[in-house]
């Protein structure tokens, strides 16, 4: 294995780590808190309902914008870290 | 002014916009009317890739479902919007750096095999095809109801314009019209919503109007929604669904085919570098999230305000007389969108939940039967009447209502058009043919599109709703699979993508078959479709998960048994996972 394949390979599993933790974040404010784990919240109350109706109808779509961002931005760091965008 | 001159004024200066863009973003090259020339800045094609996205099902239909299905149809908000964090982490960086034209195209380099470009060019044709149906028959609605032609008329109008700007501008065309719709359709349906949400709450941002205090009776507005949905023997509007499942399954499925969906995917190929396809689809989802952050607002609020309507002084005293119902009632009634019977021949209008639960209840009221039906889909387009907002907000909502449903055809026939000219004719029967005969072809595939597109507008198949389902089905059990193998996987071979493909589509197409009918064909479905046939529960509309699990299994079962890919493929898998070196989308 070259330094550049050393290189490569520690930048993928880098972005695969970052991919695997977001997309985990992203399971758990749909799937979990927005369907399956709403009635373990159903305790919490935001505005006159509970919070996995809010998480089902508008949080989950706010934490969707932020993992984006933040993806794409982490991942921009890694380019350059790694040597690999663009410029 | 007449509601017409104002209809017209909105729809005619809207449509004068497109003109004039399609007249300026010409394109002269198959790279420009593919990917439009490769340097779409990445808000600007976020803007593009939310008005490509959202369809008229997304501003017609969607609050309607909500409205009606309240938490269950909580689904489409998130599985609509979910796709997107799929697409900016597992697909449009890695597709945009391979760089060329056409997702048939990734796939058919990948694994190496015109087959699996075959298989890839079908899907892509049957899904857009269907789904093309719902925009051309939403475009036809719109125009009957406010400008007063037939719809037929009014398809024609549409194909026109879509005509000019997409046959001439192909993909720059579409991109810049994309942009002027985007603006036009949330304007659109902003404005009517924030006027709703300040009547009810006091809060002019209708997703924070959601959540507060309703003004006239002092609760919270989702509870006053809950008691009054209660009264009229409704499912409560907030109630959790006892289908977790089914509810998590059909939400997958949303998500992996919205990720799925080419004429989505190809709007990342234009932009100039990886990073920006990154960038890009996260200003793809804030432009789509001012949509979709409202529209459980308009959903709560106008079902709110219909039953008002309906029950002046509350759900539990008289109901309205129909000789004295509003306008808004009056105009939809001509559509046959809303029905009215009076089946106690009381003259008024009694609207609840005919169950069983609650006969004893309607008996006691002298109630013989819901006596008023109204299709889901006029509630945004009816929402500013209904609120009693100026004639100019009823002009909007027409000319949004027409910019969600003609930017989505537009992108649906560029990537169906594509799939023709480049996958298929260069591809395979004429690989010489020059760039203006590429070029020619592109713009005749797309020609002929939009007179098919057209005519089943005209003549929809009897199962417009189902189709649908089919699109997604197939785009998540087929496309987004193969895709994703295709990049995260360099053991998976030809024959491993191909067999999983086919195992994903055929086992999706034939569920879907066993409860909508072969081939959507009345009668013919085999079991009927209810929960207790469903197979563990799961809706023949939630099965594109499954079938996307059934084709990753499949593929790495049929690829461990036979030879790895040679070693140009596994080179060609390292260049898409490194930004290095992109270079901008070309055909070779």
């Amino acid at each position: 294995m070259t330094e550049h394949d050393r290189n490569a390979a520690a930048y993928w599993s880098a972005n695969l780590r970052l991919i695997i933790g977001s997309l985990i974040v992203w399971a758990l404010v749909s799937y979990g808190f927005g369907i399956l784990l709403r009635p373990m919240l159903s305790g919490i109350t935001v505005g006159g309902t509970d919070i996995g109706f809010w998480f089902a109808q508008q949080g989950s779509i706010l934490t969707f914008i932020v993992l984006i961002f933040f993806y794409a931005w982490r991942m921009n760091k890694l380019d350059e870290e790694f040597g690999l965008s663009e410029e | 002014m007449s509601q017409f001159a104002i209809n017209l004024i909105f729809v005619g200066g809207s449509f004068a916009l497109y003109i004039a863009i399609a007249i300026w973003a010409r394109a002269g090259s198959t790279k420009e009317f593919y990917v439009a020339g490769g340097g779409v800045h990445p808000v600007m094609n976020g803007m593009a890739t939310a008005a490509d996205w959202m369809s008229a099902a997304s501003f017609i239909s969607m609050a309607g479902l909500i409205a009606a299905g309240g938490y269950a149809n909580s689904t489409y908000l998130m599985g609509w919007t979910g796709g997107y964090v799929l697409l900016a982490m597992l697909l449009a960086p890695y597709l945009r750096k391979f760089g060329k034209f056409t997702v048939p195209e990734f796939i058919g380099d990948r694994f190496y095999s015109k087959n699996a470009r075959f298989v890839a060019v079908a899907c892509l044709i049957i899904a857009s095809v269907t789904y093309v149906i719902g925009q051309m028959t939403g475009a036809g609605v719109a125009f009957s109801r406010f400008l007063e032609v037939e719809s037929s008329t009014g398809l024609i109008i549409a194909g026109v314009i879509v005509f000019l700007y997409a046959v001439m501008g192909g993909m720059k065309g579409i991109t810049y019209t994309q942009v002027a719709q985007y603006v036009v359709l949330i304007i659109a349906y902003t404005i009517p919503a924030v006027f709703i949400s300040l009547q009810l709450t006091g809060n002019f941002l209708p997703p924070l109007g959601l959540f507060s205090d309703h003004i006239e009776s002092g609760v919270p507005l989702l509870q006053k929604l809950d008691m009054v949905v209660r009264d009229l023997g409704f499912v409560d509007y907030t109630a959790d669904v006892s289908n977790k499942l089914n509810m998590v399954l059909f939400t997958l499925s949303l998500m992996i085919g919205t990720a799925g969906l080419p004429h989505v995917i190809i709007r990342f190929f234009t932009v100039p570098k990886v990073s920006d396809a990154r960038w890009s689809a996260g200003w793809a989802l804030v432009f789509i999230a001012l949509l979709y952050l409202t529209a459980p607002a308009v959903a709560s609020m106008a079902r709110l305000n219909l039953l008002t309507t309906i029950y002046p002084a509350g759900p539990t005293a008289d109901a309205i007389e129909y000789a004295e119902r509003p306008d808004w009632i009056k105009n939809w009634e001509l559509t046959g969108l809303i029905k009215f019977e009076d089946k106690n021949n009381d003259g008024r209008i009694q609207l609840y939940n005919d169950s069983a639960a609650f006969k004893a209840t309607a008996d006691e009221r002298g109630w013989n039967g819901n006596e008023l039906t109204v299709n889901n889909d006029i509630l945004v387009l009816a929402n500013p009447e209904i609120a009693n907002l100026p004639g100019w907000v009823v002009g909007l909502i027409a000319a949004g209502g027409l910019a969600a449903a003609l930017s989505t055809a537009a992108g649906l026939l560029l990537a169906i058009s594509s799939a023709i000219s480049h996958d298929l004719i260069k591809g395979s029967i004429n690989p010489d043919i020059s760039e203006k005969g590429e070029l020619l072809a592109a713009r005749i595939s797309m020609a002929v599109a939009i007179v098919v597109a057209t005519w089943l507008g005209m003549n929809p198949p009897g199962f417009a709703a189902q189709v649908v389902a089919l699109a997604f089905g197939i785009a998540a059990a087929s496309i987004f699979p193969a895709l994703m193998m295709g990049i995260f996987s360099k053991r998976v071979n030809n024959k491993g993508a191909i067999a999983g493909m086919l195992a994903g589509l055929l086992s999706t197409v034939i569920y879907i078959f066993l409860f909508l009918g072969w081939f959507f064909i009345p009668g013919t479905a085999t079991l009927a479709n209810t929960p207790d046939n469903w197979l563990f529960g799961i809706s023949p509309l939630s099965f594109g998960a499954v079938g996307a699990m059934i084709n990753f299994i499949v593929a790495f079962i049929v690829s461990s048994a036979t030879e790895p890919p040679p070693a140009r493929i596994q080179e060609l898998v390292e260049s898409v996972r490194y930004p290095k070196g992109a270079g901008s989308a070309t055909g070779h």
